[in-house]
């Protein structure tokens, strides 16, 4: 019973933020833009926004440290500007794609291994860190128990204890991600600018604002997504995020640029990194000699053996990675 | 003005336009110091004398295999981002035989550094042969394989070779080490060694395979459009593949100069995938795909990473600058268009003048 509570609590932490920046990328997707940048978006993100924290907890007193609720608002501020700061970074890779019609693949690499040298130099040359490259934090996000639904048998022990309250928010931009997409104009006008531009175009759409909200958008969850698996996977930040924007990448792909198959494949990938990082701790899978690492891999294999099974009929935004010409027929 | 001169015109802008991008920071990081250490980057390798001249070459040595290896995919038709899981899927290998294959004696060291070529070439077939039988997108797929290598290295690495004290791979044996041929006299470097000799070996051989071979033209003509090729008769689906296979051996084969030295250079078992892979895309771009600018682009790159450890001893910056330098190369590099239009308009202004002064002469 405890071990799937544990299973739980510990695949919820990895899905999420995989959850929120793989969406990000399928609004980028979708609108027309490949994004591969998430995985230099999450880490700058990131970085910003645990200097905030950082900043914040050093002028706190030992009590407010000490308090949870206090926490969650240091936590949101973090959200905040790290939601803000990969937008900011973000609009570097839609004004070469949109604008500047660069190759989407190259801007994206651009943004990737710009942002840890940034992190790395900045982290190394300013007085909070020291001469490291590491930013630390505490740890005062941790919700150990919901008051009264923390009670309720097994969900309550694998959603609402031992959670962050990013679980949650999580789950509401997975809703609200869903609504906008499929209800609403803006998002009928992203997906038609992601399928066949010239149409959208001609039928008054004007694409490069929709697919600059589409990088937006993408930006700013995957710095939230960023900073998310900083916080609850880690106690300082190291000028990395582990892949794991690629890792959302391959969420993306392998839910088909769809919100709820996305959550399915985050859910999976976050399970199997469960038992590559908690394995130890799971009884039955302890018995099993398959090293960490083969479980790492397995989302990487499981994305390529969906690639080459998908290919043929493809649900990939048929123009996702093409440079808009107006003139193009 | 012809596009060739436009476009070797558009990297030099590339270039510094990412040098200001490493000056303007280091002005926000330190005003005072800034133009100095700037100028140290510049010039600081040529300056330090010989020896570290043999530094660029070593720090360009992989760049311009990995260049070349995106640069080749380029040119037919492929955007091979998984050169870094190539990478060390080849230096895994050539570790691998590096360390146990003391059998093979003196010949150890060319046994390991092909067979390093030889695994990233198979790593590389992987993507190749779903681009060509199941048309997956060759950049989806190698950034797949890129994970799957680091964690199967690792995973490999602590099976096979691993030296626990230090979580990496263990040294390889001496008659494992690349020869200098001679190059460690010159330069007086023990970290200069024949790879370099290997890269301009592979320079020249891409050159003329691309340029003066029908294989090669065959390779380029499926990158450009593979309908036609097919029409004119050509297996399009074995040139994607071969020419994936020659894009990841030479990506093996920078996995195998990086770590066939004597300088005590180990696989660590980190997370994290080897830069020498993305740099590679920056040296092609800067390079043109061309294998001659390949090749200086490397050498340019190898220049200013040395450039960066010079400043760093002596002009007080972190050499991490460096790294933002390239990167903002490799963005910059992506807005040809904007390079080119400015040339273009520059041209069209004076061209306009020099009109205006005629008329009115």
């Amino acid at each position: 019973m405890d071990s799937i509570a544990f299973i739980g609590q510990q695949m919820f932490i990895f899905s999420i933020p995989l959850l929120i920046v793989a969406l990000g990328g399928m609004f980028s997707e979708r609108s027309g833009i490949v994004n591969i940048a998430l995985e230099g978006i999450m880490l700058f993100g990131a970085f910003l926004s645990t200097i905030v924290i950082r900043v914040i907890q050093i002028n706190l007193s030992p009590e407010l440290l000490n308090s949870i609720s206090f926490g969650q608002l240091v936590l949101l501020i973090g959200l905040v500007v790290a939601g803000l700061t990969g937008l900011i970074f973000s609009l570097l890779h839609a004004y070469a794609s949109i604008n500047m019609k660069a190759d989407q693949v190259i801007s994206g690499t651009a943004l990737n291994l710009f942002a840890p040298a940034f992190a790395i130099f900045t982290a190394r040359t300013m007085e909070l860190t020291g001469d490291t490259q590491k930013v630390p934090f505490t740890n005062q996000f941790l919700i150990k128990k919901v008051p009264i639904l923390g009670d309720i048998p097994i969900i309550g022990n694998i959603l609402f204890s031992h959670v962050y309250i990013t679980t949650y928010i999580g789950l509401i931009i997975l809703i609200i991600s869903y609504i906008f997409l499929y209800k609403t104009k803006t998002g009928l006008r992203l997906r038609s600018c992601g399928e066949n531009p010239q149409a959208a175009d001609a039928a008054g759409i004007n694409v490069s604002k929709i697919r600059y909200l589409g990088v937006m958008i993408s930006g700013f969850l995957a710095g939230i997504g960023g900073i998310i698996l900083i916080i609850s996977t880690s106690a300082e930040f190291n000028a990395s995020v582990s892949g794991y924007g690629f890792l959302a990448l391959a969420v993306l792909i392998f839910g088909q640029w769809k919100p709820l198959n996305i959550l399915y494949a985050a859910l999976f990938f976050g399970f199997m990194n469960t038992i590559a990082s908690g394995y130890s701790g799971i009884p039955v899978i302890k018995d099993f000699p398959i090293p960490s690492n083969i479980y790492k891999m397995v989302p990487y294999i499981a994305t390529l053996i969906v690639l080459s099974i998908t290919s043929k009929n493809s649900q990939a935004p048929r123009a996702a990675g093409e440079i808009y010409d107006v003139g193009k027929r | 003005m012809s596009d060739k001169t436009i476009n070797i015109l558009s990297s030099f802008l590339a270039i510094f336009a990412g040098l200001i991008v490493g000056l303007i920071i280091m002005i926000f990081v330190n005003p005072m110091d800034s133009f100095g250490a700037f100028i140290t980057i510049l010039i600081g390798p040529i300056e330090m004398g010989i020896k570290s001249i043999g530094k660029v070459l070593f720090y360009a040595t992989p760049l311009i295999l990995t260049g070349l290896s995106v640069g080749f995919a380029f040119k037919t038709g492929l955007f091979n981002i998984g050169v870094s899981g190539q990478l060390l899927f080849g230096a895994f290998l050539g570790v691998y035989i590096g360390v146990k294959w003391t059998f093979l004696g003196p010949s150890q060291w060319i046994v390991a550094l092909i067979f390093s070529g030889l695994a990233g070439a198979l790593w590389a077939s992987i993507p190749g042969i779903l681009k060509a039988y199941r048309n997956v997108n060759e950049v989806v797929s190698t950034i797949m394989m890129n994970y799957i290598s680091l964690f199967l290295v690792n995973y490999l690495v602590v099976k096979t070779i691993y030296f626990r004290l230090k979580t990496e791979s263990m040294r390889i044996h001496d008659n494992a080490i690349i020869p200098s041929f001679g190059l460690e006299n010159i330069f007086g470097a023990r970290s200069v060694n024949g790879g370099f000799i290997f890269a301009i070996l592979m320079v020249i051989i891409i050159y003329i395979l691309l340029e003066k071979t029908t294989f090669g033209y065959e390779l380029k003509a499926v990158g450009f459009n593979r309908d036609a090729s097919k029409y004119a008769g050509i297996n399009e689906k074995k040139s994607i593949v071969l020419s994936m296979i020659i894009s990841g051996f030479l990506a093996g084969l920078a996995g195998g100069v990086i770590y066939l030295v004597g300088t005590g250079k180990a696989i660590k078992v980190v997370e994290i995938l080897p830069q020498e892979g993305f740099t590679g895309i920056s040296v092609a771009l800067i390079g043109l795909n061309n294998p001659i600018g390949i090749f200086l682009s490397g050498l340019f790159m190898g220049y200013i990473q040395q450039g960066g450890f010079v400043m760093q001893r002596y002009g007080g910056f972190k050499t991490e600058i460096i790294d933002i330098i390239i990167s903002s190369i490799i963005y910059f590099s992506a807005l040809v268009v904007l390079f080119k239009e400015l040339i273009i308009k520059i041209k069209k202004s004076r061209s306009s003048k020099k009109r205006v002064g005629e008329v009115n002469g």
